[in-house]
């Protein structure tokens, strides 16, 4: 067993965790946050994506007791005191979503690649920059345009490509 | 229509829970005292079972049940049933092998569950699951059915002599082998529809809650139809009842046909939380849902079209192996049937029409309905046939589809099918418009000269949507009834409740089923809530697939709507003392037209509940139900065009444009619609560019079974769409709706080939063109 102590989503939280507890097991099963997904066994989907000190993360990838001392953002902290982040914002506007499985690992990847980027933002470096989600119902092509225009919202100057 | 009625491009009421981390899928749920299962599963194809010894398993940490089929024989759980029968041309039924839920005698292929194990934690499951015991009797393994029905391969069931399922036809053989030995010209053309796992992002899952105080049974699922799954689970899986059982579909993570089927896991799950005394929930990981989800097409053909000197086609035929998998799953026998034969006249008048099928049991995963289901079958065999014969007759693939158009509707196809409205040529040139068809030889010659193959291709699709006038399709086999039931229930402030038996797995209901109310009523969307899901508060429904939920589900709820809107106009009339003819509901007002009579649409709901004024003998209320069971399919057709550029040093395809035009009739949110052949364009372009189920031919293991080794389209493999519509309203249901579900994944794989094909100059290429492929066809042409 291990003792694993983090911040997640602004909140301090302990355990005793079995050493191969995932951190999405963790998130999942010990705090109930339940919007990050588990798509795979593989690390290919990247329905599990959460920041780990503002870095987006494959929660599945990483043991719970690898995230011991991290700050860890999921998509319920995600939006800051009731007004949904602009990437979430968009998704919706853009009908970037379906089933909405994928989703909260598509826009907790989104936000971290708009960080990163800012405004250099094509749709050319978003497809590939998704290459570690999978989505089955969108086709991405809305995903790609909600992308682009939170990244132009959130810096008011990315491209938008795609139609 | 209000800006929320029918045609407004309104954004999702669903989405803020899924953006914020809120939807509630199955693996999300969990009630007290809930323990995990994990399934024993076999490792190999085909196999005696000689012994199971669960002793050791027993002992390990956590576990608290392990359960074998033995075990649940004696308890009466049924076996899984195809819910459709099919007979072959010799006039004997479908051969149907035994499916147990949990193999006690013999396994199937790689997958197939043989005990459940119970434990504190899904680790602990796992743990013990590995440590149970199967002594098994390794047997040869088929895995193609090609193979399958060949003398001396490997016998699966008893039942099923040589493998076969059913051997079958539709059409004319005769006038079809006349036309084709007096034709001027006839194209043959072999070919491979790709085997496809279905692949919903979220694994399927169960969580099975047995109430030994009420003896009652509580069953979430990952399911397109919950209420076939209570029924099926009921009156043939004997778990409980009707009255016993509550199925819940809760959210659901796409489903694309595979979670349309009662799958052995719910029912074990259901009858293991009666044995062990806790409520079991399993969940499947990837793997699990590769080798245990039900994959779809696998079909080997041969196609040939027959021509007359003036190029008019004057027969086709079509002769066909469809691979059904292990066991036969609850649709299988249908989708290489009614699903499939019966649209060979695809866009075109074909005077005479006949398609063989034969079915066979191989030692892989149940085949059953996956996106389209086999129309997207169909449409590849004839739009590449009839590519193919335009390149042979030299003439343009365009032109010679125009000539041989249906240009009439009603039309009466020879293989059953009767074709409701439409306007093919109307799409083709929108299609052809969008992708400057014409300009086409010019962007060649410019990819030639930096060293690129460039290639340009088609087709024009036709699907039936809308399953099904339950009369037709029961004198055709089936076991249930395709209607769809809504009731609409307005509260006593005004606000709405839709309750449908269809079911929302991703495509949006609701929003916009709350749109036909809101246009009905205008009421404001916020104010409509759509129940759906759950056995205990819709009465009953057949579920969402076929593209069914638009044209049979809406219309059911359209029904509801008028008898909703007669009463509350006839409450109207009554308080404002005018004919009930004269009244109108405009903007959430109920006047009396020509009038500033009126009544808040708030202030008739309230009356028909305070019941204080109504007229004589009127029943207090504002509730109704009604059931729809559609006159015929509907026919949604298209074109779709891909242009593409080859790499011929890599064998690399590059899709440079892809042009949708489609005709679904009548639209209620083009936003959604255009997302439904997003989905389904990526799902086709899947298939012909990158995915396929392989299984080792010697041993039957599937070697692809992650998401490692099965290539699943990401944004990068794809690029942005071009799509719009043409609209030739339906004339069979209310809204004129045809449906959008399968559109894209249909049209798209016999465009994207044919333009492949067109670049390399090798019409010998099967799906999936991987480089690999493209590359030796480019070397052999
Ligand atoms: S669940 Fe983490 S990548 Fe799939
Ligand atoms: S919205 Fe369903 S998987 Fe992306």
């Amino acid at each position: 067993m291990s003792k694993v102590e983090m911040t997640v989503n602004g909140r301090t939280v302990s355990a005793e965790v079995e050493d191969r507890t995932l951190l999405v097991n963790f998130l999942r099963e010990n705090l109930n946050l339940t919007g990050t997904h588990v798509g795979c066994d593989t690390s290919q989907c990247g329905a599990c994506v959460v920041h780990v000190d503002g870095k987006a993360v494959k929660s599945c990838t990483m043991l719970a007791a690898q995230a011991s001392g991290s700050e860890i953002t999921t998509i319920e902290g995600l939006a800051a005191g009731g007004e949904l982040h602009p990437v979430q914002a968009a998704f919706r506007e853009h009908h970037g979503l379906q089933c909405g499985f994928c989703t909260p690992g598509m826009i907790m990847a989104a936000t971290d690649m708009i960080n990163r980027y800012g405004g250099k933002l094509d749709e050319k470096t978003v497809r590939a920059e998704l290459d570690g989600n999978i989505c089955r119902c969108t086709g991405y092509h809305n995903i790609v345009k909600a992308i682009l225009a939170a990244a132009e919202e959130m810096s008011g100057s990315a491209k938008v490509a795609a139609e | 229509m209000g800006i929320e009625g029918i045609g407004a491009r309104v954004a999702r009421k669903e989405d803020k829970r899924f953006i914020t981390g809120k939807g509630r899928y199955t693996d999300d749920m969990s009630v007290p005292g809930m323990k995990h299962a994990a399934f024993v599963r076999s490792p190999h194809a085909h196999a005696v079972i000689k012994g199971i010894d669960t002793s050791e398993a027993k002992k390990m940490p956590g576990v608290i049940g392990v359960l074998a089929g033995a075990e649940m024989k004696t308890d009466g759980i049924g076996s899984l049933i195809c819910g459709w029968m099919i007979h072959s041309k010799d006039g004997s039924p479908m051969n149907m092998g035994d499916w147990r839920p949990l193999a006690e005698t013999k396994v199937r292929y790689v997958g197939d569950a043989v005990a459940i194990v119970v434990a504190d934690t899904k680790a602990q499951a796992r743990d013990a699951a590995e440590a149970v015991k199967v002594d098994y009797e390794v047997l040869p393994a088929v895995t193609s059915a090609v193979d399958a029905l060949k003398p001396g391969a490997p016998q699966i069931h008893d039942n099923a002599p040589g493998n076969q399922i059913y051997d079958w036809e539709i059409g004319d053989l005769d006038a079809v082998d006349k036309a084709i030995a007096s034709a001027a010209h006839v194209t043959t053309l072999d070919i491979v529809n790709n085997r496809l796992v279905p692949n919903a992002m979220e694994p399927r899952a169960a969580l099975g809650v047995y109430d030994e105080a009420e003896d009652h049974y509580t069953c979430w699922t990952t399911s397109q139809n919950p209420h076939v799954a209570r029924l099926v689970m009921s009156a043939f899986y004997n778990v409980a009842p009707e009255n016993k059982l509550r199925v819940i579909a809760p959210d659901v993570g796409g489903g694309f046909g595979s979670k349309i089927y009662i799958y052995p896991e719910e029912i074990t799950c259901l009858w293991a939380s009666k044995k062990t005394g806790v409520p079991v929930k399993w969940v499947a990981d990837r793997t699990e849902s590769f080798l245990t989800d039900a994959h779809g097409r696998d079909h080997v053909t041969t196609i040939k079209m027959a021509f007359d000197a003036d190029n008019k086609i004057t027969a086709l035929k079509a002769d066909t192996i469809a691979n059904l998998g292990a066991y036969m799953s609850l649709f299988s026998s249908v989708v290489p049937t009614y699903l499939h034969a019966i649209l060979y006249s695809g866009q075109y008048v074909i005077p005479a029409i006949h398609c063989n099928m034969r079915t066979a049991y191989t030692n892989t995963v149940p085949v059953d309905a996956y996106r389209g289901a086999g129309r997207p079958e169909t449409t590849y065999a004839l739009e590449r046939v009839v590519e193919t014969a335009a390149r042979e007759l030299g003439v343009s693939p365009a032109e010679l589809r125009r000539k041989n158009f249906i240009r009439e509707w009603p039309y009466q196809t020879p293989v059953i099918l009767q074709y409701d409205s439409g306007d093919y040529e109307a799409s083709l040139d929108a299609a052809m418009k969008a992708a400057d068809y014409d300009g086409f030889p010019e962007r060649k010659a410019e990819a030639e000269s930096r060293g690129k193959k460039r290639g340009i291709g088609m087709s024009c699709y036709i699907e039936a949507c809308g399953i099904a006038p339950s009369q037709a399709i029961g004198s055709l086999g089936a076991g249930v009834g395709l209607w769809e039931s809504a009731e609409i229930r307005v509260n006593a402030v005004g606000t709405v409740e839709i309750l449908t038996g269809s079911h929302s797995h991703g495509q949006g209901h609701e929003t916009t089923f709350a749109q036909l109310v809101s246009d009905r009523f205008g009421v404001p969307i916020d104010s409509v809530s759509v129940v759906h899901g759950d056995t205990d508060k819709v009465q009953m429904g057949m579920g969402t697939y076929g593209s069914r939920s638009g044209p049979v589900g809406m219309s059911a709820v359209v029904k509801a709507l008028d008898k909703v809107e007669k009463k509350a106009k006839m409450i109207a009339a009554h308080l404002l003392e005018a004919d009930e003819s004269d009244i109108v509901i405009e903007n959430g007002q109920v006047k009396v037209a020509g009038t500033d009579k009126a009544l808040g649409w708030h202030e008739v709901a309230l009356n028909a509940y305070t019941a204080h004024n109504l007229p004589a003998d009127m029943e207090p209320g504002l509730k109704e139900t009604a059931f729809f069971d559609p006159a015929n399919f509907s026919f949604p057709a298209g074109c779709h065009i891909c242009e593409v550029e080859v790499d011929p040093d890599t064998g690399k395809v590059e899709i440079v444009q892809f042009v949708a035009s489609d005709d679904f009739g009548n639209i209620i949110n083009p936003m959604i619609v255009e997302g439904q052949v997003h989905g389904g364009l990526a799902q086709g372009i899947g298939q012909a560019l990158l995915e396929n189920a392989s299984y080792d031919p010697e041993t039957g293991q599937l070697l692809t079974a992650s998401y490692m080794d099965y290539t699943m389209p990401r944004a990068d493999d794809l690029p942005s769409y071009h799509v719009s519509n043409t609209v030739t309203p339906s004339p069979l249901n209310p809204l004129g709706i045809k449906g959008c579900g399968e559109a894209g994944a249909i049209g798209s794989p016999p465009a994207l080939i044919n333009a492949i094909t067109d670049a390399i100059g090798n019409n010998n290429l099967n799906m999936p063109a991987t480089p690999q492929r493209v590359w030796a066809a480019i070397n052999a042409a």
